[in-house]
């Protein structure tokens, strides 16, 4: 899954774990941006959650009842150490078990175009949560598009930054794209949110073609489905 | 097999180092049976604290014992989790009050197959009750009640000691505070079965079994249980670890020598872990606690349904595999961790990767170690619980 190379200290001697939250300021911006949408007490699931930031920061200033899950076994094995309770899988593989509603925040942050079944993904999350935080890099950022244009090959930038041949990124995808996908499967858009490389919001309205030019990033708050397609 | 002896095993009395509890109230055994009197065998490391807060159950594998922590009082070897328990270890004995019981059905002082039947005055033999994980854990329950313990820190323990550890989850959720099943699964595969079938069927082979009635007899089938020892040992290991290990090395000699003698290294250490295991199992023990393992199927227990094991509010799941263990795979562990994610119960999941194969979790394994102490702080804090000095 995606690189959350973060705060919490890997190197740590085995001799004093314990869970080490990264102040406020140390968060990853668009980390602490999705802290702020979650409400004290409540339960999380961070899928590819890395070495644990935002999840040992939301348990100790949030008291959130915090879960994880990740891929790499380095990410896991920090985790786990730092006393947070998180499972070795990944997105594509180890969602469906869980119940309806299991958690009152899903986050999906910068992994969805990592999985192999998106689509799948994103109708288990809101599954499983009452409220799914979605983030992802936006393909349709002026820079990549221009790169493409200009240089004829597949772009490399700050947020993706694999040369084609070696990426986790299988399929990415634009603001204008997810917006689609959302809509296909009657899943509701409570909020989006617009960021910049350094995880700054600004806010554009995501349905517009402005948003899918200037955000490097988006960020959507999804919720069930639309009553339009439940039947 | 000449190198192998048959000496008569050694009889249980009360040269046993640790305590034993002689329960009187009978227990009813998932075979129908009540049984009882029996008495349990027990070893403790560290102390009990005020609140009675701070207590571990240890749970031992198939051929395990109490002796987790001390040279074991038949052999003398280094106890067998050593290289976790201590003072400032991962199972700390500053801080936690350490508990490991000799299972039902075992060799080590607490009632199995080899002591004596009070209704004939001769050793149980095939006159023992099957016995099943379950039956063990509530003679455990048992042991953990007369200690005054309303709920233990933690249960920990590897293979068939996972198979107690989430025996005590599902039966006891309210008594347990954090579990951590390490290289186990919630059922005994079929291959699995399979080879206790081979070690039993090595064990019953021998002439010296008699039926299972040769300590009446004065006889000891210690070469059936050396070869089911063998077998088994082979599936505890990998074929990384056997090839690191001994390669096709030759043992004392320069060349192979034409006949069936232990020519290569590797036949000599199996030879050698099947004689000293006879020195200190009995067989008939082995016949039950792998049959113990055999029937052991928590879904079945629940109509086939692996989430319906753990209903309610559940304790703290720590569980943990290793790569290379083919006795326990990870996709036993990972089947695990789905059904309790089922449930939404807390659960941590970690593959561990090494290539020790399912012993792994005996041996130094650096990252089992940082993952069980971050786990058992972490909830160790949750509870408020510190060591003595703090």
């Amino acid at each position: 899954m995606a690189d959350r190379s973060a705060a919490l200290p890997l190197g740590m001697p085995a001799v004093a774990p314990s869970i080490a939250p990264p102040a406020p300021g140390e968060l990853r911006r668009d980390l602490r941006l999705i802290a702020e949408m979650i409400e004290p007490g409540s339960r999380v699931l961070d899928i590819g959650c890395g070495d644990g930031a935002l999840l040992a920061y939301l348990a100790r200033e949030k008291a959130v009842d915090a879960r994880g899950m990740e891929l790499s076994q380095s990410g896991v094995n920090a985790c786990v150490r730092h006393g947070l309770s998180v499972i070795q899988g990944d997105a594509d593989r180890d969602l469906d078990a869980f119940p309806v509603g299991a958690f009152d925040v899903v986050v999906l942050s910068q992994t969805l175009q990592a999985t192999r079944r998106p689509r799948h993904v994103v109708e288990t999350l809101v599954r499983i949560g009452k409220r799914a935080i979605v983030s992802f890099p936006n393909f349709g950022f002026w820079r990549i598009r221009l790169s493409l244009l200009r240089r004829g090959r597949m772009p490399v930038s700050e947020l993706l930054n694999n040369p084609w041949y070696d990426t986790p990124n299988i399929h990415l995808c634009t603001i204008r794209d997810f917006v689609g996908l959302c809509d296909e499967i009657g899943t509701k858009i409570e909020r989006s949110v617009t960021l910049d490389r350094h995880g700054r919001p600004f806010s554009l309205d995501p349905r517009g073609g402005l948003a899918n030019l200037l955000a490097e990033q988006g960020m959507f708050v999804l919720s069930g489905k639309t009553a339009a397609v439940q039947n | 097999m000449s190198t192998i002896t048959a000496p008569l095993l050694k009889r249980p009395g009360k040269e046993w180092p640790g305590h034993s509890l002689v329960v009187s109230e009978p227990l009813r055994l998932d075979c129908g049976i009540d049984f009882g009197p029996f008495t349990i065998s027990y070893q403790t490391y560290g102390r009990l604290n005020a609140e009675r807060s701070n207590a571990v159950l240890i749970c031992h594998a198939l051929s395990g014992d109490q002796y987790v922590a001390e040279p074991h009082p038949i052999t003398g070897a280094a106890g067998w989790w050593t290289t976790l328990v201590g003072p400032a270890g991962v199972l700390d004995t500053e801080r936690y009050f350490l508990i490991c019981a000799n299972v039902l059905g075992g060799c080590m002082g607490t009632t199995g197959p080899k002591d004596v039947n009070p209704a004939t005055g001769e050793p149980w033999a095939l006159n023992f009750p099957v016995i099943t994980i379950r039956d063990m854990v509530r003679a455990q329950k048992r042991l953990i009640e007369h200690l005054g313990i309303e709920r233990l820190f933690c249960v920990i323990g590897g293979s068939m000691g996972a198979m107690q550890v989430l025996q005590w989850a599902s039966s006891y959720p309210e008594a347990v505070v954090a579990v951590v099943p390490i290289a186990g699964s919630a059922r005994h595969s079929a291959q699995n079965i399979a080879f206790h079938e081979v070690g039993r069927q090595a064990i019953i082979a021998d002439p010296d079994w008699c039926g299972g009635r040769y300590l009446s007899l004065g006889r000891n089938p210690a070469r059936g249980l050396a070869v089911a020892r063998m077998a088994a040992h082979i599936t505890y290991l990998s074929e990384a670890a056997l090839h690191r290990k001994f390669g096709r090395n030759l043992q004392d000699r320069n060349a192979v020598t034409y006949g069936f003698d232990a020519d290569f290294q590797v036949e000599s250490y199996l030879r050698h872990q099947g004689s000293t295991f006879v020195d200190r199992f009995d067989a008939n023990s082995y016949l039950y606690i792998t049959r113990a393992m055999d029937y052991f199927d928590l879904a079945a227990e629940h109509g086939g349904s692996l989430p319906a094991a753990f209903p309610g509010t559940q304790p703290r799941f720590c569980i943990i595999s290793f790569t290379s263990d083919w006795l326990f795979p990870t996709s036993e562990s990972r089947a695990l961790v789905h059904a309790l994610n089922a449930v939404a119960a807390n659960v941590s999941f970690v593959e561990i990767e090494t290539d020790k194969g399912h012993d792994a979790f005996l041996l130094h394994e650096p990252e089992l170690f940082a993952t069980l102490r971050g786990f058992l702080t972490g909830c160790a804090e949750h509870r408020g619980l510190t060591r003595f000095w703090d």
